[in-house]
C-alpha cells in the first residue's frame, strides 16, 4: 500500500505520521507543498503542525496552496484522505469536510490523552477495530468543532460523525469534552466517508513506551482495510 | 546626527570610567553607531565583565564533554558519533515586561543556540519562577509565560519534557524564566562560530530586521524601577513559523559542506554575533548595512546594529557556494543576503550608503572590554534552629501532609505542562511530572534525560551549600530515571553584582557548584549568567538553575515514579536525620523561615546514587523516586496519587520525632520499589556497600497509613495537590 504525507513549511507531525505509516507497512512518500502533483497513492495524510504559521485562521493558508488541488482532485474521485490535527483544519477550509475547527473553549493548548467513542465503523478508517473506546492523544489549540445547525443536521443524518471525546467507559457528554467541540465531535468523515478529519493523534501511540497503543489499532485496520 | 557625549554615554548603561577607556582606546570619541555597539558588547549580558573571573572555576571537563562553555552551546558525546548539544538561558527582563513574547523569544533564542551547532532540537525544558501568588501580577504573569513558552515550542514541534515552577516573594518583581534546549547532532557535523580566512562572504539569513528589541541586552543588565513597563518596545517579537523554517533551512544547509562558520543572532543582534565570529577568528569584519533586509523604512546603521528582531543568523560561506545557499533559503522562502566579507583588518567596518559609519578594532569590544573583581562578603552559615516538643504536640502528620501538598511549590503542575506539546516527535517516554524528562534517541535504543532544578530557599540561607545541592538534586533526578548522569548548564540569576551581598552569593553559588560537579564528574558545559534581577532595592533570592542531562544506554530500563504492585516493599536509600529547618514543613507548618538548608554529603551522594544505578542495573528496583522538597512522605505521596496505589507505612523502632523523619528535607535519598523476592538480596548488596537504608513500608491498598497515625485516601491527599493551581488560575 502507497500513503503520501504533504509537507508543507510548518508541519511538525510530519516524520511521526511517516514513522508510523512504515512501521504498519505503508509504503509512505513525503511530499511537498509546492509541488503541483502527487505520486500514485492509495491514501493521502495531511500532517498536524502549524502549516503556514497558522497566524491567519488556521489551515486557510493551506487550504489555498499549490498541492491542494491535487489533494481534492483525488479525494473527489473517492480516494482516501485523512487529515490529523491540523490536517483536519485544512479539509475543513478546503470544504472537503463542513465546519470548523475554533479556539479551544478555555483558551488553552490542551496536550493530553483522551478517550474517543467510534461512531460509524462502516468505513475503511475503523472497520475491523474491535474495541469502541480507544484512547488517543490531543495536542491542539484550535480543535473546537463547530457547524451550522443545517450543516450537524445533514451530518447526522449521513452518519458523518466518526469519534466523539468520552471518558474511559464511553461518555460522551460535556464533562468529558476537552476542548467545547459541538457534540464532543473529535473527527468528521465526508459523506462517502473517504475522508477522514480527527484531533487527536494516532501516530503518538503506537508504542507501550509513548502514551499508549491505541493508535496502533488504527494504523493496522488501516493497512488492512485497504 | 547625535553628539556623542559621556552624558548620552550614561544613558546606554556605560559608566564615566568605561566611557573614559572607550575614547582612550579609540583616541577620539565615538560617534552614535560606534558607541552603540560599544554599549552592546559591554554590558553585563554580554561581556560577563562582573562573572567572568569567577566562572574560570567552573569544572567544566570530562571524558564525555566534546565542547565546554564558550560557544554557542555545550556538546557532549553520547556514544555511536552522537552527541547532545545543551543550554539553559534567561530571559529574565522581557519577560517581566512582556510576558508573552518574552517567554516566547526566550524559547526561540535558545533553540537557535543549538541548532546554530547542527543540531535537531529534541525537547525544550524551562524553569520559571514567579512572586508570591498573593501579589497582583503573578497570576497574569504566569498565565503570560506559559502561553509564551507553549505558542513558540509548540509551533516548532520540539516537545517540552519537563520543567520547575516556583512562587517566592523575593520574585515579586523580577520573574525569572529559564529555557532549555537539547539538540541531537552527528559529533563529526557540528558546527561552530569561529571564522576563517579572509574575504569570505558574510551572509544573513532568516526574518527582517525591525526596530524591535533594540538594547534588549542593555535592558536585561539595567535595574528595574517603576517605569520599567514604558520600556515594552524593547522587547521583541516573536515568529516560531519563521524559526522553524530558519531551522530546516539551516540543517538542510548543513548537510553539505559550504558553511564555515554560524552564529545565531541573539542579545545584540548584528553586533555581538559579527564581532564574535571574528573575534573568535582573530580576523576582521566588513558589512554594508545597506544590504541588511530590513522591515522598517529608513533605519539607521545603530538601529540595525542593535536590533534584536528575532529568527535571524549570520553565516560566513565558503567561497562560490553564496548561489547553492540562495536556494535553499529560496526554498523555505527566508531572505538571504550577502552583506559583507571577513577581512585582515581586525577591525569591525560598518558601511551605509558608501559610506564608512564605524570602524572600532575588535579586540577593544571582546578582549579589552572590562572586566571586574567585584567586593564581596561570605555568607554565614545560619544558627540551627532548636525546635521544642512542644510545638509538634498538637501536629497531626495527616493534616500537615495536607497543607504541604498544596504549598504552591509542591502543587500539581499539571496546568502547566498541559498547555505544552511533549509529545510530539513521537519519542517522549517520560513526560512532565516525573523525576526528569526523557526522550527516544530517535531510531536507537538509547534515550536521553533531562531536568532543571533551582533551590532558592537553600541558596539563599547558605550559598556555597545550595549551590552544591541543586547540582546534586538535578544528578538525583538523572539516577532516578535510571539515567547516567553526563553533564549540566547552568543559569545564574543573581540580584546586583554592585552590592557585596549579591556578589558573594554569586561567588559561593558557583564554587558550590563547581564542587559539586567535579566530584560528581558531572561537568558544566554551557550556561548564562543574568545579574541584576532587582526592582527597586529588592533583589531576588540567588536562583542557580541547573540543567542536567543523562543517558540511558537502552531506554527499556528507564524507571518511573509510579508504584507498581501490591505486596512490594518500599525502601529508603540514604539516612534520615530529619533536618527540618528551611524545610517546607517549617514554613508551612511552623513558621519557622531560618536556619541553614540541609547539608550535603557528596561521599554519601555519590555513593547512593551509584548503589540505585547498580542495583537498577541487576534488574532489581521496580520504582525510583528521589526524595526532595517535603521530604519522605511528600515523595510517598506523590508515588501513590501518580499510580493511584497506597502505602502501609511501617513504624520504625526508636524513632523520636515523626515529623523530623518523614518531612525532614535531608539529601542524597531515594525511595525505592522492590519485589518481595529481591528483597533479601537487595538489602545484602546495599550493606555490603555501607549504603544505609530504611525499610519504609509495603505498596498497599488505596490508603496512606502509619499505624494509629495516619490514615489518608489516596483521593484525599490527590483533591488538594491536583487542583491548588487550576483553582488559583481560574480565580
Amino acid at each position: 500500500m502507497k500513503s503520501s504525507v504533504i509537507i508543507f513549511p510548518g508541519s511538525n507531525c510530519d516524520r511521526d505520521m511517516d514513522v508510523a505509516l512504515k512501521k504498519y507497512g505503508f509504503k509512505n512518500q513525503m511530499v511537498w507543498h509546492n509541488d503541483v502533483e502527487i505520486p500514485k497513492s492509495d491514501l493521502i495524510v495531511l500532517p498536524g503542525g502549524f502549516s503556514y504559521g497558522d497566524y491567519l485562521r488556521c489551515g486557510s493558508i493551506a487550504g489555498k496552496s499549490k498541492i491542494i488541488k491535487s489533494v481534492i482532485d483525488f479525494a473527489n474521485s473517492g480516494g482516501l484522505v485523512l487529515g490529523i490535527c491540523n490536517g483536519f483544519q485544512i479539509l475543513t477550509e478546503t470544504g472537503l469536510l463542513p465546519g470548523i475547527l475554533q479556539q479551544n473553549k478555555y483558551l488553552n493548548f490542551i496536550c493530553k490523552n483522551v478517550f474517543v467513542k467510534i461512531k460509524n465503523k462502516e468505513n475503511k478508517y475503523f472497520k475491523k477495530i474491535k474495541k469502541e473506546i480507544l484512547e488517543l492523544h490531543i495536542a491542539h489549540n484550535e480543535g473546537n468543532y463547530f457547524c451550522s445547525k443545517d450543516e450537524l443536521k445533514s451530518i447526522e443524518d449521513n452518519d458523518q460523525i466518526a469519534v466523539t471525546y468520552c471518558d474511559h467507559e464511553g461518555n460522551d457528554d460535556e464533562k468529558n469534552n476537552p476542548n467545547g467541540a459541538l457534540k464532543n465531535i473529535a473527527g468528521i468523515f465526508n459523506k462517502d466517508k473517504n475522508i477522514l478529519g480527527m484531533m487527536p493523534h494516532p501516530e503518538r501511540m503506537i508504542d507501550p513506551f509513548l502514551s499508549g497503543e491505541d493508535g496502533s489499532l488504527f494504523f493496522e485496520n488501516l493497512i488492512e482495510s485497504l | 546626527m547625535v553628539k556623542v557625549s559621556e552624558k548620552i554615554a550614561i544613558e546606554h548603561g556605560l559608566k564615566s570610567d568605561e566611557y573614559k577607556k572607550i575614547c582612550d582606546l579609540l583616541k577620539r570619541t565615538p560617534n552614535i553607531t560606534e558607541l552603540g555597539v560599544f554599549s552592546a558588547m559591554w554590558n553585563e549580558h554580554c561581556s560577563y565583565k562582573s562573572s567572568r573571573k569567577h566562572l574560570k572555576k567552573l569544572h567544566t571537563k570530562g571524558d564525555q564533554v566534546i565542547q565546554g562553555p564558550g560557544e554557542n552551546a555545550g556538546v557532549v558525546d553520547i556514544d555511536d558519533d552522537d552527541a547532545i548539544v545543551f543550554k539553559i538561558e534567561s530571559h529574565n527582563h522581557p519577560s517581566f515586561i512582556e510576558p508573552y513574547q518574552g517567554a516566547a523569544t526566550g524559547v526561540g533564542g535558545i533553540m537557535r543556540d543549538v541548532f546554530t551547532m547542527g543540531a535537531r532540537p529534541i525537547a525544550n525544558l524551562n524553569s520559571i519562577h514567579f512572586g508570591s501568588p498573593d501579589h497582583e501580577k503573578t497570576r497574569n504573569l504566569l498565565r503570560g509565560v506559559v502561553k509564551g513558552i507553549g505558542g513558540y515550542g509548540n509551533c516548532i514541534g520540539v516537545p517540552t519534557i519537563a520543567g520547575q515552577t516556583c512562587f517566592d516573594e523575593s520574585y515579586n518583581g523580577n520573574i525569572l524564566v529559564n529555557a532549555m534546549t537539547l539538540g541531537l547532532v552527528n559529533k563529526n557535523k557540528i558546527f561552530y562560530s569561529k571564522a576563517a580566512g579572509i574575504n569570505k562572504p558574510v551572509i544573513y539569513v532568516g526574518s527582517k530586521t525591525g526596530r524591535d528589541g533594540i538594547h534588549g541586552a542593555s535592558m536585561a543588565s539595567a535595574i528595574f524601577d517603576d517605569k520599567i513597563e514604558e520600556k515594552k518596545p524593547t522587547v521583541q517579537v516573536g515568529d516560531p513559523f519563521t524559526e522553524k523554517l530558519l531551522l530546516e533551512a539551516c540543517l538542510e544547509l548543513m548537510a553539505g559542506k559550504s558553511i564555515i562558520s554560524i552564529q545565531d543572532m541573539g542579545a545584540a543582534g548584528l553586533t555581538s554575533s559579527s564581532i564574535e565570529m571574528a573575534s573568535k577568528g582573530d580576523l576582521g569584519i566588513e558589512i554594508d548595512l545597506t544590504k541588511v533586509p530590513c522591515r522598517e523604512e529608513n533605519m539607521t546603521p545603530y538601529e540595525i546594529m542593535l536590533s534584536e528582531s528575532q529568527e535571524r543568523m549570520l553565516i560566513v560561506l565558503e567561497e562560490g557556494k553564496q548561489n547553492e545557499a540562495k536556494k535553499i533559503f529560496d526554498k523555505w522562502n527566508l531572505d538571504f543576503a550577502v552583506i559583507g566579507k571577513t577581512t585582515n583588518s581586525k577591525n569591525i567596518e560598518l558601511f551605509f550608503k558608501n559610506e564608512k559609519v564605524a570602524e572600532i578594532p575588535i579586540d577593544f569590544l571582546a578582549e579589552n572590554a572590562p572586566i571586574y573583581d567585584r567586593k564581596w562578603i561570605k555568607a554565614k552559615l545560619p544558627k540551627e534552629n532548636n525546635f521544642s516538643k512542644e510545638q509538634f504536640k498538637s501536629l497531626k502528620l495527616g493534616d500537615c501532609l495536607k497543607k504541604i501538598l498544596i504549598d504552591p511549590n509542591i502543587a500539581d503542575k499539571e496546568w502547566i505542562w498541559d498547555q505544552y506539546d511533549h509529545t510530539v516527535m513521537g519519542d517522549t517516554i517520560q513526560k512532565p511530572g516525573g523525576n526528569a524528562g526523557v526522550v527516544r534517541v530517535h531510531g536507537t535504543n538509547k534515550a536521553v534525560a533531562a531536568s532543571v532544578d533551582s533551590s532558592a530557599t537553600y541558596c539563599h540561607a547558605h550559598p556555597l551549600t545550595g549551590g552544591k545541592q541543586v547540582v546534586c538534586e538535578s544528578w538525583r533526578n538523572m539516577i532516578s530515571v535510571g539515567a547516567k548522569p553526563i553533564a549540566i548548564t547552568n543559569c545564574l540569576n543573581f540580584g546586583n553584582p554592585e552590592k557585596e551581598k549579591n556578589m558573594g552569593e554569586f561567588v559561593e553559588c558557583v564554587e558550590g557548584i563547581t564542587e559539586a560537579s567535579k566530584y560528581l564528574n558531572y561537568p558544566v558545559v554551557s550556561g548564562n549568567v543574568s545579574f541584576y534581577n532587582e526592582t527597586k532595592d529588592k533583589g531576588i533570592k540567588p536562583t542557580p538553575s541547573i540543567g542536567g542531562i543523562g543517558l540511558l544506554s537502552n531506554y527499556k530500563e528507564m524507571m518511573t515514579m509510579e508504584l507498581k504492585n501490591e505486596g512490594n516493599y518500599l525502601l529508603v536509600i540514604g539516612k534520615t536525620e530529619g533536618h527540618l529547618d528551611q524545610s517546607v514543613f517549617a514554613r508551612n507548618i511552623l513558621s519557622e523561615f531560618n536556619g541553614p538548608p540541609p547539608e550535603v554529603n557528596l561521599f554519601n551522594e555519590k555513593q547512593n546514587g551509584m548503589s540505585i544505578l547498580n542495583l537498577r542495573n541487576k534488574n532489581l528496583i521496580e520504582t525510583c523516586h528521589d526524595v526532595s522538597l517535603g521530604g519522605i512522605l511528600t515523595a510517598i505521596s506523590k508515588m501513590s496519587i501518580k499510580s493511584g496505589k497506597g502505602v502501609k507505612l511501617f513504624l520504625l523502632q526508636g524513632l523520636v520525632n515523626k515529623f523530623e523523619y518523614f518531612f525532614g528535607e535531608d539529601q542524597g535519598r531515594y525511595i525505592i520499589e522492590i519485589k518481595p523476592e529481591n528483597l533479601e538480596n537487595v538489602e545484602n548488596m546495599l550493606k555490603k556497600d555501607s549504603i544505609h537504608f530504611d525499610k519504609l513500608g509495603l505498596v498497599e491498598g488505596n490508603k496512606i497509613t502509619l499505624e494509629n497515625d495516619l490514615k489518608l485516601s489516596i483521593d484525599d491527599i490527590k483533591e488538594g495537590y491536583k487542583k491548588w493551581l487550576k483553582e488559583y488560575m481560574v480565580n
